[in-house]
C-alpha cells in the first residue's frame, strides 16, 4: 500500500494582470461587497489560461488551474513544465509563501524548501553566524545547526574565512556556504527548485552527489523542479509535467520526460517540401524530415547520449536506381561545422527496398552530441559525391535540440558546445 | 476507512485568528537569532558602537530643553526640564522605534518572505525585542543623570510605589508600537498610501502624546478639546505614567492606566489578526 505523505486536492491560483491602482481598487471592493453578502468571490469564475504568448483578455488570468497529485513517501518527484508553465507558482504555494486561491494541500510531514540557496544572508555577519541564522531561516533549531556546524563548514569548504564577514566573500564562496547549510536541511518534505547549478565544477559535482544521496540513500521525499531533462531522470522517481497551469501528465520520471520533450515540437515548423534552396536534379526530393524517440514519439529535444531515429521522407520525381543511392545525412553546427556524418556507403547500406516506400530512417542509439541546436543536412546522389550527380542536397532539412547530458555517467553534465562526444576512456 | 492524520493543510480559507502558538515556539531560535542580527549589525564598523544609541536622547534633551522650557516657558514644575524631556524621549524613543520597526515588515522582508516560510509574526517581534536593548541602554544613562542631578544639583529623587508598575508599561508600549506597525504594514502591503503618512505622523504624535510638556501645561495653554484629545491619548497616558513612576512628576489614575492597559492589547490583537490575514497572500501583491 501506498504510503501517502502528501496529497495537493484541486489547488488552483489566479493572478491579477496589470498593475496594481484604482482599477484593482474597484474589483476589491466588490468582491469585499460580494463576501458580506454571503456571495462567492465574483472574479473566481472569469480568468484566461496561462499562456503567456497570448494577448491578455481580461484581468485575471488562472496561473494554475485544478491541480491534483498524491506524493509517497521517498519518492522524488520531478515537476517539469516550460517558463510560465506554473511550476514555480506551485512550489510556492507548496512551501507556504503563497497561499492557493481554490484547493487544499494536505501533508504528513514537515516541508522545507529550497527556492533559492542563502536567504536571509547578512553580509556583515560572519560565514558562521550566517550558517546559525540561514538555518534557523530553513526551519531548523539552533542544537540541530550546532550539532552540524563542523559538517556544513567542511561541505563548504570555507574553513579559512569561516570567522570572516559574508561581504568579503567572493560570490562562489557564498553560494557554496549556503548550499552547504540546505544539503544539511532535514525535513520530512523537500522542495527545490533548480538550485543545482551553482559553484564551480567540483563543488557541482558535490551537489549533486549530495542530491543523489538526500534522495535515494536517506529515503527523503523530494520535490524537484528543474529544466534540466537529464537531471530530473537521473534524480526522480516520478514526474509531472505542468503546461499552461494545467497537469498534463503524471508518470514515471522517464514517460513524463518524453511527453514533455514530445510536446516540445516548436523547432520542425520550416515546410521542407516547400524549400527551393535545393540543389540537384530533383529526381528525388526530400519532403519531410521527423525526429522519434525509441518509443516511436515525435520529438525535437533529444538528451546527449540518448536514442534517436531520423525519418526522411521521399517524393519521387523521375525514376531513379535506389541500389545506387548515395545518402548522408550531416549534423550541422551554427557554424556550417559537421558534428557528426552517416554516409550509407561507408556503412554497407543500399537503398533497394526504397522502391516500395516513401521514406528511409536512420537510427542512431546514442547521439553523442554536445548540447546545442543542430540543422540536418540531407544529402542524396546518383552514386557519389560530385556534384553533377546530386540528386537532392537541403541543408537546415530540419532542427535538432541536443540537451545536456551525462555521457560517462559520472553524475555531472558534459559542457554544452558544437562537437561530439564519442566513448573513449582515459588509463 | 480510517480517518487519515494530516500534520497540517494548506488552504485558501482564512479563519478570523489562527496563531500557531506551538509553530511560534519552535521557531524560537530563529526569533533569537533575528534579535541578534539587528543588534550586532547596527553598529559594526562604528567605533562608538552602542554609544551612538546615546547620542540622539541627549541631544534631543537639550533642544527640546532650550526650545520648550527656556523659550517657551513651559514649566516642569519641581523636576529639572531636562530630566524631564530626557524621561518622555527615552519612552517615547521605544515606542516609535516598534512602530517604525515593524510597519514596514512585509515590504522590506517581500524578499526573504517569498522564499521561505517562518511564522511571519517573528519579524515584528523580533524588531520589538531587539530595540528593548536599545531601550535599556537609554534607560541606563537617564538614571546616571537622574543620580548626577540628585547628587549635584539638589534634586529631590523619589521613587514611588507606582514604579512597581514600570515592566507593565514597557509591554503596553510594545504591545502598542506592535500592535499598531503590523497593522499599518498590513494596509501598506497593496496599497501603499498610507506609508507616506506614517512617516510625518509619528512625528506629528508626539506633540499631542505630551513628550515635552506635563499633562497640567496642556490643560492650561491648550483650548479645552486638544487638552481632551491629549489626555485621551493612550500614548499620553504611558508617558505620563512613566514620568510618574520615575521622576514622581504629573498625575496617575487608575481609570486612564487600565484604559491605556485595554487599549493596547485590543491594539495588539486586532494587529495579529490583521497580520495574520495578510501574511498568506501578500507575496502576490506586495
Amino acid at each position: 500500500m501506498k504510503n501517502v505523505i502528501l496529497k495537493v486536492e484541486n489547488i488552483s491560483k489566479q493572478y491579477r494582470l496589470g498593475t496594481v491602482g484604482t482599477g484593482s481598487l474597484s474589483h476589491d471592493f466588490n468582491r469585499f461587497w460580494h463576501r458580506i453578502r454571503g456571495k462567492e468571490d465574483p472574479y473566481l469564475k472569469i480568468g484566461a489560461v496561462n499562456d503567456r504568448s497570448k494577448a491578455a483578455t481580461g484581468a485575471y488570468a488562472w496561473a494554475l488551474k485544478d491541480i491534483n497529485f498524491e506524493v509517497a513517501k521517498g519518492e522524488v518527484l520531478g515537476i517539469i513544465g516550460k517558463n510560465g508553465a506554473g511550476k514555480s507558482t506551485l512550489l510556492k504555494i507548496l512551501s507556504r509563501v503563497t497561499s492557493p486561491t481554490t484547493g487544499e494541500i494536505k501533508t504528513k510531514g514537515r516541508i522545507a524548501s529550497l527556492l533559492e540557496v542563502g536567504t536571509g544572508f547578512h553580509p556583515e555577519l560572519t560565514g558562521r553566524e550566517n550558517i546559525y541564522l540561514n538555518g534557523a531561516i530553513l526551519g531548523m533549531t539552533k542544537s540541530e545547526i550546532a550539532s552540524k556546524i563542523d559538517e556544513i563548514i567542511e561541505f563548504s569548504g570555507c574553513q579559512m574565512y569561516i570567522d570572516t564577514p559574508t561581504k568579503r566573500y567572493s560570490s562562489g564562496m557564498t553560494v557554496r556556504l549556503a548550499f552547504a547549510v540546505a544539503a544539511h536541511l532535514e525535513p520530512d518534505i523537500l522542495i527545490v527548485d533548480e538550485v543545482l547549478a551553482v559553484g564551480d565544477a567540483e563543488f557541482q559535482k558535490k551537489a549533486i552527489g549530495k542530491m543523489q544521496d538526500i534522495s535515494s540513500g536517506e529515503g527523503r521525499t523530494v520535490i524537484f523542479v528543474s529544466h534540466n531533462m537529464a537531471s530530473v531522470k537521473s534524480l526522480c522517481t516520478r514526474g509531472i509535467v505542468l503546461e499552461n497551469g494545467y497537469v498534463k501528465y503524471i508518470g514515471t520520471q522517464n514517460d513524463a520526460v518524453e511527453y514533455y520533450l514530445s510536446q516540445q515540437n516548436t523547432l520542425n515548423k520550416i515546410n521542407v517540401s516547400e524549400r527551393t534552396d535545393r540543389v540537384g536534379n530533383q529526381k528525388l526530393t526530400v519532403n519531410k524530415v521527423l525526429f522519434f524517440n525509441s518509443n516511436e514519439v515525435e520529438i525535437s529535444d533529444v538528451i546527449s547520449g540518448e536514442f534517436l531515429k531520423i525519418r526522411v521522407y521521399i517524393k519521387k520525381n523521375l525514376d531513379v536506381d535506389f541500389a545506387k543511392l548515395f545518402v548522408a545525412i550531416n549534423f550541422v553546427d551554427n557554424e556550417a561545422n559537421f558534428g557528426l556524418s552517416y554516409i550509407n556507403d561507408e556503412m554497407g547500406y543500399t537503398f533497394e527496398n526504397l522502391e516500395n516506400k516513401d521514406f528511409f530512417e536512420l537510427i542512431i542509439p546514442n547521439i553523442y552530441l554536445r548540447s546545442a541546436v543542430y540543422g540536418i543536412r540531407i544529402l542524396i546522389s546518383e552514386k557519389d559525391t560530385r556534384e553533377e550527380n546530386f540528386i537532392d542536397v537541403i541543408d537546415n532539412a530540419a532542427l535538432i535540440n541536443i540537451l545536456e547530458g551525462d555521457i560517462w555517467n559520472t553524475g555531472k553534465l558534459n559542457r554544452p558546445g558544437n562537437s561530439a562526444i564519442l566513448p573513449g576512456k582515459f588509463l | 476507512m480510517k480517518e487519515e492524520q494530516w500534520l497540517y493543510t494548506i488552504s485558501a480559507k482564512r479563519s478570523l485568528i489562527n496563531l500557531n502558538f506551538k509553530e511560534i515556539w519552535r521557531y524560537r531560535d530563529l526569533l533569537f537569532l533575528f534579535v541578534k542580527r539587528d543588534i550586532v549589525t547596527v553598529y559594526k564598523q562604528t567605533i562608538l558602537g552602542p554609544l551612538w544609541y546615546l547620542i540622539q536622547p541627549l541631544f534631543t534633551s537639550v533642544v527640546f530643553t532650550l526650545v520648550f522650557n527656556n523659550m517657551g516657558n513651559i514649566s516642569t514644575g519641581a523636576t529639572p526640564p531636562f530630566l524631564f524631556n530626557l524621561a518622555g524621549i527615552t519612552a517615547w524613543n521605544y515606542f516609535t522605534a516598534c512602530l517604525s520597526g515593524t510597519s514596514n515588515t512585509f515590504r522590506q522582508n517581500a524578499g526573504i518572505f517569498g522564499k521561505v516560510y517562518f511564522p511571519r509574526v517573528i519579524m515584528p517581534l523580533s524588531v520589538t525585542i531587539s530595540n528593548l536593548l536599545k531601550f535599556g541602554i537609554q534607560l541606563f544613562i537617564f538614571i546616571v543623570f537622574v543620580f548626577y542631578y540628585s547628587f549635584f544639583k539638589g534634586f529631590n529623587f523619589s521613587l514611588n510605589a507606582y514604579t512597581l508598575l514600570f515592566p507593565v508599561y514597557i509591554i503596553v508600549m510594545a504591545l502598542m508600537g506592535l500592535g499598531l506597525g503590523m497593522i499599518i504594514s498590513s494596509a501598506t502591503t497593496k496599497y501603499r498610501d498610507l506609508k507616506v503618512l506614517v512617516g510625518f505622523a509619528t512625528s506629528l504624535l508626539m506633540y499631542v502624546s505630551a513628550v515635552p510638556y506635563p499633562v497640567s501645561e496642556a490643560r492650561k495653554k491648550f483650548p479645552s478639546w486638544v487638552a481632551d484629545l491629549v489626555e485621551l491619548n493612550p500614548m499620553t497616558q504611558i508617558i505620563e505614567g512613566f514620568r510618574f513612576m520615575l521622576l514622581d512628576t504629573g498625575t496617575f489614575t487608575w481609570f486612564g492606566f487600565g484604559y491605556t492597559v485595554v487599549l493596547s492589547v485590543i491594539l495588539f490583537l486586532l494587529g495579529l489578526i490583521v497580520f495574520n490575514r495578510t501574511e498568506k497572500n501578500f507575496i502576490d501583491t506586495v
